[in-house]
């Protein structure tokens, strides 16, 4: 084969690989937003000032994640604001007494225990350094879902982060922290 | 074992199980499935394919009535602290003993069902999965949270409840404890033994029930002449059961090994 009857192979190669590269996180994933457009900013300036106000540890250690209805109805049992999100979550949601149904970006598999106490609490670590700068963000980014595993794709990496929540990623910390035990530790 | 890291305050979980208390009546079998999940057994389960991390065998002396004397041995996976066969023979690293706790840890995840612990194991405490678990309708909301259903083609065994221990670490941290400080905490089938013939301790502190009866002289381990140094201690007044438990097979007759 001469050099120019490879040229077509090699661009078929390459727009064959580049559309599998652009367009594979598309196809992989399903994408739906979050029920309610919700802004942290907002609730951190003017709500709590803390992540644990609304993300609220339990007695016995265990964490609550996010936080159900009542919590917002307490404030939110009448409009406090003017805009469209909040008329619509409290029309839908705060007035019927439904729960949203969240989804949560960093949900593990079942085999995974995890302890926001130990880290939190024991480690001292902030939510922000395996979670991102979520407080801080003005509206909920669309959950994506990994059309085969299930699992949610911010697994694979934290939206404003350099990291993501998979194995390799608790292994790397803990490795460097050398709290590398059994596996156990993390498994159950 | 992942790493050689030693932590300062490493603890050392044990038992100590005092064979003249155990009556035979099972319940640590019960609890300890409702615990971990076990499944119901399958039809087509035997003695042989069913999965008991936690299984109470019955011995006697070998003689005739009226000196014919029974005991009843509960036997878990005796956390080998020494050259741990299972430990040694995986291929898939899916065993380790971790250092923390001397637990020796069993991630179903990683097995890929070659069963070589099995064959390993001195003490018949591992146990395969031969058919998916399967659950009769509404008994899978008893499921217990902290503790992941195994599939079909893996082994499985007992790990001292490390779902409770999960739970007792997590409590410490959100009370304040450092890291690395031994937690307490009490296994199902402690919890569950009437008799109060299993006793759960931390053998690194000797106040604990099991670093006590683990010097007494009628204490005893199965195989000791292994050298595994299993971290399960048994008790006895009665040297025939001392004398059993270091014996390469237990004294029956065929018909009650059939019975397990």
């Amino acid at each position: 084969m001469t050099i120019r009857g490879k040229i077509p192979f090699l661009a078929g190669t390459l727009m064959a690989l580049g559309l599998g590269w652009v367009g594979f996180p598309y196809a992989i994933n399903t994408r739906r937003p979050q029920p309610v457009d919700f802004s942290h900013k907002v609730h951190a300036e003017k709500g709590g000032t803390k992540c644990e106000d609304c993300h609220a540890f339990r007695e016995d250690g265990t964490f609550a994640g996010i936080p159900t209805l009542d919590k917002c109805s307490g404030c939110h049992a009448a409009a406090m604001g003017t805009t469209v999100a909040e008329k619509n979550f409290i029309d839908q949601y705060v007035t019927p007494n439904r729960e949203p149904q969240w989804a949560d970006y960093a949900r593990q598999p079942e085999n995974v225990f995890f302890s926001h106490s130990v880290h939190v609490k024991r480690a001292g670590m902030t939510c922000e350094s395996c979670h991102g700068p979520t407080g801080a963000s003005d509206s909920l980014r669309p959950y994506r879902e990994d059309r085969i595993s299930g699992y949610p794709a911010e697994i694979w990496k934290v939206s404003g982060t350099n990291h993501g929540m998979k194995m390799a990623d608790c292994v790397d910390c803990h490795r460097s922290k050398r709290m590398e035990q059994s596996c156990l530790d993390c498994h159950k | 074992m992942i790493s050689e890291i030693k932590p300062i305050h490493a603890a050392k979980y044990g038992m100590t199980i005092d064979v003249d208390r155990c009556n035979g009546c099972g319940a640590c079998m019960v609890a300890c499935a409702v615990e971990n999940n076990v499944p119901p057994a399958h039809e087509g389960a035997t003695d042989r394919k069913g999965l008991t991390w936690l299984r109470v065998y019955k011995v006697d002396n070998g003689e005739e009535y009226p000196n014919h004397r029974t005991a009843f041995v509960p036997v878990m996976c005796q956390h080998c602290n020494h050259d741990t066969p299972c430990v040694h023979v995986c291929p898939q690293q899916a065993v380790d003993l971790d250092p923390a706790t001397g637990v020796v840890g069993e991630m179903p995840q990683r097995c890929l069902g070659c069963r070589y612990c099995v064959a390993a194991c001195p003490y018949h405490a591992r146990y395969f999965n031969w058919w998916d678990p399967a659950w009769p309708k509404g008994m899978e909301k008893t499921l217990n949270p902290d503790v992941t259903p195994r599939m079909r083609g893996v082994v499985e065994k007992c790990n001292f409840c490390h779902g409770r221990w999960h739970a007792a670490k997590q409590l410490a941290a959100a009370a304040g404890k450092l890291a690395g400080e031994p937690v307490e905490y009490t296994p199902a089938c402690v919890e569950a033994c009437p008799t109060g013939a299993i006793r759960f301790g931390d053998l690194n502190n000797a106040a604990s029930e099991p670093a006590r009866a683990a010097k007494e002289a009628e204490s005893f381990r199965l195989l000791e002449k292994l050298g595994t140094e299993t971290k399960v201690y048994y008790r006895s007044k009665r040297e025939w059961v001392r004398e059993i438990a270091q014996a390469p097979r237990p004294r029956q007759s065929g018909k009650e090994i059939a019975r397990g």
